[in-house]
């Protein structure tokens, strides 16, 4: 079967392009641009992915605006269904501003903007994001945020960690996440949401291709299904 | 009718911009500043008719985010 999936582009997205190369290469199939005022998404997609970016200017609270647009109430009804899903810095922030990942991405702790490449552990390597990772492996991905520092409250980061829903841990403080917490998985484990950008690691010419075992994991989890 | 929502954050939430701002108070030569919290105030101006819990969903909705914020309501006299 071929794989389907789709990228949303919303005013102000800058990582949509690198993301749609990165499942180009990695996943193939058919790949659609979908735009924020589309209230309806192409008919069977595996894989919807909301890219990096500053969507409507970061305006109220980043991801805010973005999370009520036309496109994100199909992308919930989606995730609701069961279609797979991937958040990327502002798409993850879009994820938990929609309500489909628990917890908010504030300001950095230390006020300034982080760009760098950054240590991750996977944490779990059972989700159909992680699977081609060993567990504990460390890997290296970029960062590119003003707000990443994941906050959620006690109970909720307890219930996430026991439930195996921290996918990646930063190997050092990068932003003042909550224990170190770099990406979160969904109750239902077919969205994960992560701040650093894997989608910029999948070639040599990047520096490195940490990143592109989460998108070979996606294709083969979903295809293999 | 006009309306003011001040959104804060809660307490027990970390907030960086504040501590920034608080620091840059103390370079000022300020003293006795014990803490700051930075918040946004949004002013709305709505139909008379609007209901409470209308003003309430909206901030509910979309003016705070209740994970971290909390939300006044404000009806100027």
């Amino acid at each position: 079967m071929a794989f389907t999936s789709a990228v949303i582009t919303f005013p102000g997205s800058n990582c949509d392009r690198d993301m749609a190369v990165a499942i180009e290469q990695v996943c193939g199939g058919t790949v659609h641009r979908v735009w924020h005022g589309d209230a309806d998404l192409p008919e069977g997609l595996d894989f919807i992915a909301l890219p990096g970016g500053f969507s409507y200017g970061d305006y109220l609270r980043s991801g805010a605006m973005a999370a009520r647009s036309p496109v994100m109430q199909a992308v919930v009804r989606a995730a609701e269904r069961g279609v797979t899903v991937l958040g990327v810095c502002n798409g993850f922030q879009v994820l938990t501003e929609a309500g489909l990942l628990p917890g908010a991405l504030m300001r950095n702790a230390g006020i300034r903007f982080v760009c760098r490449d950054v240590k991750l552990t996977v944490e779990n390597n059972q989700s159909l994001f992680t699977a081609g990772y060993d567990a504990g492996q460390q890997i290296t991905i970029p960062v590119a945020h003003h707000d990443g520092n994941y906050f959620a409250d006690d109970a909720t980061l307890d219930r996430l960690e026991g439930e195996g829903r921290v996918a990646f841990r930063y190997g050092e403080s990068v932003n003042g996440s909550a224990r170190n917490i770099a990406g979160v998985l969904g109750d239902r484990g077919n969205v994960l949401g992560m701040m650093p950008h894997p989608e910029r690691m999948i070639e040599a010419a990047h520096g490195g291709s940490d990143g592109r075992a989460l998108f070979e994991s996606v294709v083969r989890g979903l295809v293999a299904a | 009718m006009k309306v003011r929502v001040i959104v804060t954050l809660k307490n027990g939430v970390l907030d960086p911009q504040g501590r920034a701002i608080h620091h840059a108070l103390e370079g000022l030569g300020f003293e006795g500043v014990n803490d700051v919290r930075a918040g946004r105030v949004i002013e709305l101006d709505v139909a008379d008719s609007t209901s409470d819990a209308a003003l309430d969903e909206m901030c509910a909705k979309l003016l705070a985010n209740m994970v971290i914020e909390n939300y006044r309501i404000e009806k100027a006299a």
